[in-house]
């Protein structure tokens, strides 16, 4: 069997992207869960973006995979702060519980 | 089989278990840590494909920073998680259809679309650190700085978001500091020199 090919690390991050979005349907009511399974669909992504890399030769994907990172580090701090600041007002982190914008 | 071939299909097997266990345990602690399995377990595979620099930066980042953020915002919030998973089961239907659908239409995309495709290059031989290095502050300056601003941005509002003034509390206000004149605190009275007795 020869070394694994581009098509394993797509379907591996396939996988893992649907596998986030499975987590999203169901802890639909927990915000927490919510957040970690988006960290799970960049981690997907990510795997693409640096197979793709290796497969073509091309450094740039690792520069795009770094700026993803960085985006998403700030994505989960403000993501977190908000969460916080909800409970701190509603009480709760059920999805559910959210209607106070009316929207 | 060649050796990579099975270190990379033991990490996916880790990587896959890991991230059911994720969205699937109870205890949202217990998924963090599933979730800091995962970030390890990927990591060890961008190594196996040459990104040692995005690896080292995986575990550094997220599991040293943002997977201890998310444990910090589990212990303290004292959220009953018990009532947020009451209707868990009735979403597993559909929720495991779509996931399968999604799985389907993307490894078909795949197996028909990289059926023939031979590598077309090799990354640069040596430290990947550096070539990475060299590509980020040469031809990708602007997008870092702008990347550093965003940082920037991301610390503003995280703070501006969960930090609380206390009523009653004695702080300084600078601007009222720098604001004051001179003549709001001095007040010059006029006083007759008086004369002294013998």
């Amino acid at each position: 069997m020869a070394a694994p090919t581009l098509a394993h690390y797509l379907i591996l991050a396939a996988m893992l992207f649907a596998i986030s979005v499975v987590g999203i349907f169901l802890n639909r009511k927990n915000v927490l869960i919510l957040l970690m399974a988006i960290e799970l669909m960049l981690l997907a992504v990510n795997l693409n973006f640096v197979a793709f890399s290796h497969h073509l030769g091309d450094m740039t994907g690792q520069v795009f995979v770094f700026f993803i990172l960085t985006v998403a580090a700030a994505e989960s701090a403000i993501g977190l702060a908000i969460l916080v600041l909800l409970f701190r007002n509603v009480g709760s982190i059920d999805v559910e519980d959210l209607g106070q914008l009316k929207g | 089989m060649l050796f990579s071939t099975a270190v990379f299909y033991v990490f996916a097997a880790i990587l896959v278990f890991a991230a059911l266990c994720v969205i699937t345990v109870r205890n949202p602690v217990h998924a963090a840590l599933w979730l800091v399995l995962s970030f390890f377990t990927a990591a060890a595979i961008w190594l196996l494909l040459g990104a040692e620099f995005l690896a080292i930066t995986l575990v550094l980042v997220y599991v040293g920073a943002v997977m201890v953020l998310f444990l910090f915002v589990i212990m303290m919030l004292d959220v009953n998680f018990e009532d947020l998973r009451r209707d868990f089961r009735s979403y597993l239907p559909v929720g495991a259809a779509v996931g399968l659908l999604v799985l389907l239409e993307m490894v078909l995309v795949i197996v028909a679309g990289t059926a023939g495709a031979g590598s077309a290059g090799s990354l640069p031989a040596g430290s990947n650190t550096q070539a990475l290095g060299r590509l980020l502050y040469v031809d990708y300056v602007y997008p870092f700085e702008l990347a550093a601003v965003l940082l920037l941005v991301a610390i503003v509002a995280a703070i501006a978001l969960t930090y609380r003034r206390r009523r009653g509390a004695k702080v300084q206000d600078p601007g009222a500091q720098v604001k004051v004149r001179r003549e709001d605190r001095v007040r010059l009275l006029e006083m007759p020199a008086e004369k002294r007795d013998g």
